[in-house]
């Protein structure tokens, strides 16, 4: 509270320059005696058309009520009990807070030539397979893509691996986008590739990729009931950290996220799902998937998709169509949208280019929240506004998926969150370029 | 934007073979000495177009296109409007049309019409799919200098990149070698019409660009292997390879004297380098430089000021908002992402207001894609920027905004006379869009390149299919 009244203090004495939708809503957060720090807060966002992706649908008019944290509920009309802070959203669209499908938001601030990325994993002796590394303990809560995202009408992301030396990527995790304790979950899903790179970096060749995964799948199987204290003997190709992780896998307590694009990998996977029937698995890119949706949709297997992804980048995803999300769409699969860190704030375009290319407008809204929400198991607590869901609610100025729209409030856990980041004060920093002093004196 | 003199590119690009002979015999006549000149009367003169464009439009039927938004690229805006294209070219407007005997008419109503989409940033072709180090031939990555390269040696025309940039609305597109280099060779503008060979793409009379290259990309790829390992080195190569180029002028210019004034001399040695580099300080080759950070951008700015040449424009200029005031004195263009942001730390400053503050400033912004995905939506792009921009309380109108992609982008490339604006005369590059185009929903429906109708998204047999993707799966999908 005492860092943003101080915010926005400094904000006011340069209001004359600009005034930027963050500063609007926050000084009429203020002026109406809204506290954005305090737990106890009640909100009513009054009169938008809301997009539950509850049972309760869409209402062309509604009213969010948020108290401690969570939705308490969501009313038709524009009525605003007594005693909760009212924010107009009349002519805006309310959905709930959008989230990154597959990031690695927490886990990098530069990627490329700039110091340590905790994106990366390389060898280790703790790990043969790299199953047992978990991101949870890389996420940085003040890495400054959290307040670009999030002012962006992201509240919470997938979190993961990159770039492994290994055949896994890992455990990652769920993060909410705030500045404080940011694990939603952790070791929220195990992560591998089995495309083309993949195959060239385990083993040269399929051959040898597909039954180095089995294997490891089938020591994790005997490791479920198998003494892994250092006591005893494990001679396993996998490490006992690794049977450790990987035996929830194959119990199905956390979905194995498959990272696989032509048809023959796709084909490989469901047959792997007969194999392990407990495996929740979960494609990732899926360039050919429309090319088994159907197997995909029977299989129960969601595909999280790059809806723009339509070149032949590789002898492995010549089926790549911007109609994939679509198509998926149409024989019942369920589709998530957004593979990108630092400009996951972009998988509203995304997702709009989707509808744009044949998947429908509910779907595409699903597929940024609840559909992501449901894949990770968070289906309970994120992903849709209904009563007693957190309270990660976004009022956009329009449609959320035209690009000429954007978040003009967002509320994480039922706080308010400052429309504030790096990038809105360097923007308000140069926005006159004519100033008596050097720049760096000038501190919006 | 740039200032090139029209008819001294064509002169230079009329001159043919290396040792063309010019007789000069009208000189020579009047010439005192004529006799003793006699023996020289072969003049060595440089062929400045020894890959001529063998760029042939598609055929095209006079068509007539109604009730139309119409966005004309030079800021204007028109509702239930009309245009003409015939005979290549725009021909009417408005009401001011007069029709033909034969002509097609395509009902706009609802729908928006602006000229094609010119991206100056593109590595179709040189960064091909399939992404393979076979075909990766965009970056001649064993010297700091190599301007002697150029860029439409490595296209590819079978990229499949092509097409779907067609099917974004891209109409024209300049192919650049890579950012490794300090000068990385010669660009290439292309007509997006793939055929058998690159000559058949080439947009003709266009001027040709270099590609130079500031900040951590050569520092980071020679630090090593000899330098530049520093930025201080990157300006340290810029200026040594300015002084080699001055001299090599100089020597060209003093041997062109000589001759002229009946001396018996002899023509310099031919150096491919120094003879891009020579281009640009004749003000033929228009520098386009991939720049980052504002304080490099200025300094470069200072090094063409000392060399006297002129950068046509800076690409990428993530931080140009900081400069924008000495872009548009220095007269130097831009070419930016509306978003892209941090994934190196010198594009760790990047905003989403860049190209709307760039544009504030007077300067000439354009929006770039440097990406064979993002080329397929820059119409997105520059909706973007134009939101993001008036968020800011910058106001700028969407006629004014589609400058970014098509009048300012053909004036950093030298074709804005032909190309780049919907103005009677104007070569018909046309994209009619399915509604506004600063909608994520909008899809360009028809594709007209020099009044051929080179993609209509309502007649998928007739979309193109390159080499590549023919008999694979997904041949002519939907993509």
């Amino acid at each position: 509270m005492k860092r943003l009244l101080t915010k926005f203090t400094k904000v006011g004495k340069v209001s004359a320059f600009g005034l930027s939708i963050s500063i609007i809503s926050i000084s009429a957060a203020l002026s109406l005696g809204i506290s954005p720090s305090a737990s106890a807060s009640q909100f009513a966002i009054v009169g938008g058309k809301v997009h539950t992706l509850s049972a309760q649908g869409t209402l062309d008019e509604a009213t969010v009520l948020i108290k401690d944290g969570k939705v308490e509920q969501i009313i038709a009309g524009t009525q605003s009990p007594l005693g909760y802070e009212r924010i107009d959203a009349a002519g805006k669209v309310v959905t709930p807070g959008f989230i990154g499908a597959y990031t690695a938001l927490g886990l990098v601030e530069v990627g490329f030539s700039a110091g340590q990325v905790d994106a990366s994993t390389t060898n280790h002796p703790v790990t043969t397979i790299g199953a047992a590394v978990d991101v949870s303990y890389g996420i940085n809560a003040d890495s400054s893509l959290i307040p670009i995202t999030r002012m962006e009408g992201f509240t919470s992301a997938v979190t993961g691996i990159e770039y492994s030396d290994y055949l896994f990527k890992g455990q990652g995790a769920v993060i909410q986008l705030t500045d404080n304790d940011p694990l939603l979950k952790a070791r929220a899903f195990m992560a591998l590739s089995v495309n083309n790179s993949s195959a060239s970096d385990t083993g040269g060749t399929r051959g040898t990729l597909w039954v180095a995964l089995k294997q490891a799948l089938n020591e994790a199987e005997y490791a479920i009931d198998a003494d892994l204290s250092p006591t005893q003997p494990w001679h396993g190709m996998i490490s006992r950290a690794d049977a450790k992780a990987l035996a929830h896998v194959v119990q199905g307590h956390k979905p194995l996220l498959i990272k696989a694009d032509r048809k023959a990998d796709l084909l490989h996977i469901i047959a792997l799902k007969q194999t392990f029937t407990n495996l929740k698995i979960v494609i990732i890119s899926g360039s050919d998937a429309w090319r088994v949706a159907d197997e995909l949709a029977a299989a129960q297997i969601p595909v999280i998709v790059n809806p723009e992804y339509n070149l032949p980048g590789a002898f492995d995803t010549l089926g790549a169509t911007l109609a994939n999300a679509g198509r998926l769409e149409q024989a019942g699969v369920k589709v998530a949208i957004g593979i990108e860190t630092h400009n996951i704030r972009l998988a509203t375009q995304h997702a709009g280019n989707a509808v744009a290319n044949g998947m429908s407008y509910d779907a595409a809204l699903a597929s940024l929240t609840k559909h992501v929400a449901e894949i990770f198991g968070m289906q309970q607590q994120i992903g849709s506004l209904a009563p007693g869901m957190r309270a990660d609610v976004v009022v956009w100025s329009g449609d959320p998926l035209e690009v000429t729209e954007a978040a003009e409030h967002v509320f994480i856990g039922g706080e308010p969150i400052n429309m504030q980041s790096r990038q809105t004060l360097l923007r308000d920093r140069y926005l006159h370029l004519k100033q008596d002093k050097p720049m760096v004196y000038t501190r919006p | 934007m740039y200032n090139k003199n029209k008819s001294t590119w064509m002169l230079a690009a009329i001159s043919t073979a290396v040792l063309s002979t010019l007789t000069l015999s009208a000189c020579s006549d009047n010439s005192a000495d004529a006799k003793a000149k006699s023996i020289t009367t072969e003049q060595v003169v440089i062929n400045s177009d020894p890959f001529p464009s063998t760029y042939e439009p598609i055929p095209a039927v006079a068509t007539l296109i109604t009730n139309a938004t119409i966005i004309d690229g030079i800021g204007g805006l028109d509702t239930d409007s009309q245009i003409l294209l015939q005979d290549g070219k725009i021909i009417g407007m408005g009401a001011d049309i007069t029709l033909p005997d034969d002509y097609i008419e395509i009902d706009g109503t609802g729908k928006y019409v602006t000229p094609g989409i010119i991206d100056t940033h593109s590595h179709l072709g040189v960064y091909p799919s399939p992404d393979t180090r076979s075909h990766a031939d965009g970056n001649e990555m064993t010297s700091p200098v190599t301007a002697q390269v150029w860029a439409e040696h490595s296209v590819w025309p079978q990229d499949p990149g092509f097409q779907r940039a067609l099917a974004g609305g891209v109409t024209s597109l300049q192919i650049l070698p890579g950012s490794a280099n300090l000068f990385g060779g010669r660009s290439v503008v292309l007509k997006n019409l793939p055929d058998r060979s690159v000559q058949d793409m080439k947009f003709p009379d266009a001027p040709y660009g270099i590609k130079m290259a500031c900040g951590e990309n050569p520092k980071r790829v020679y630090g090593k292997k000899g330098g530049p390992s520093t930025r201080m080195a990157n300006v340290a190569g810029y200026r040594k390879a300015w002084i080699g180029a001055t001299e090599y002028k100089a020597k060209w210019e003093q041997y062109e004297a000589d001759f002229a004034a009946g001396k018996d001399t002899k023509a310099p040695k031919r150096d491919l380098n120094n003879e891009t580099l020579k281009g640009v300080l004749d003000g033929d080759i228009i520098v386009h430089m991939h720049c980052y950070r504002a304080d490099e951008m200025v300094v470069m700015m200072d090094v063409m000021q000392e060399f006297d040449y002129q950068i046509g424009s800076f690409h990428h200029a993530v931080e140009g908002y900081k400069i924008a005031d000495k872009l548009a004195q220095n007269n130097v263009c831009a070419s930016m992402w509306a978003d892209w942001w941090g994934f190196k730390l010198e594009a760790y400053d990047g905003i989403r207001e860049n190209v709307a503050m760039v544009h504030q400033a007077g300067a000439c912004a354009v929006v770039h894609s440097d990406s064979d995905i993002g080329i397929q939506r820059l119409n997105q792009e520059a909706a973007k920027a134009w939101s993001d921009g008036r968020r800011a309380g910058i106001d700028i109108s969407k006629a004014d905004a589609w400058q970014w992609l098509t009048a300012n982008a053909a004036k950093s490339l030298g074709i804005f006379d032909q190309t780049g604006s919907l103005e009677v005369g104007k070569n018909a590059d046309v994209v009619l869009w399915s509604t506004d185009p600063f909608s994520t929903y909008a899809q360009a429906e028809k594709v007209f390149i020099d009044g051929g109708l080179a993609f209509d998204r309502s007649q998928p047999d007739t979309w193109p299919v390159s080499d590549f993707e023919l008999g694979q799966i997904g041949e002519g999908d939907h993509k």
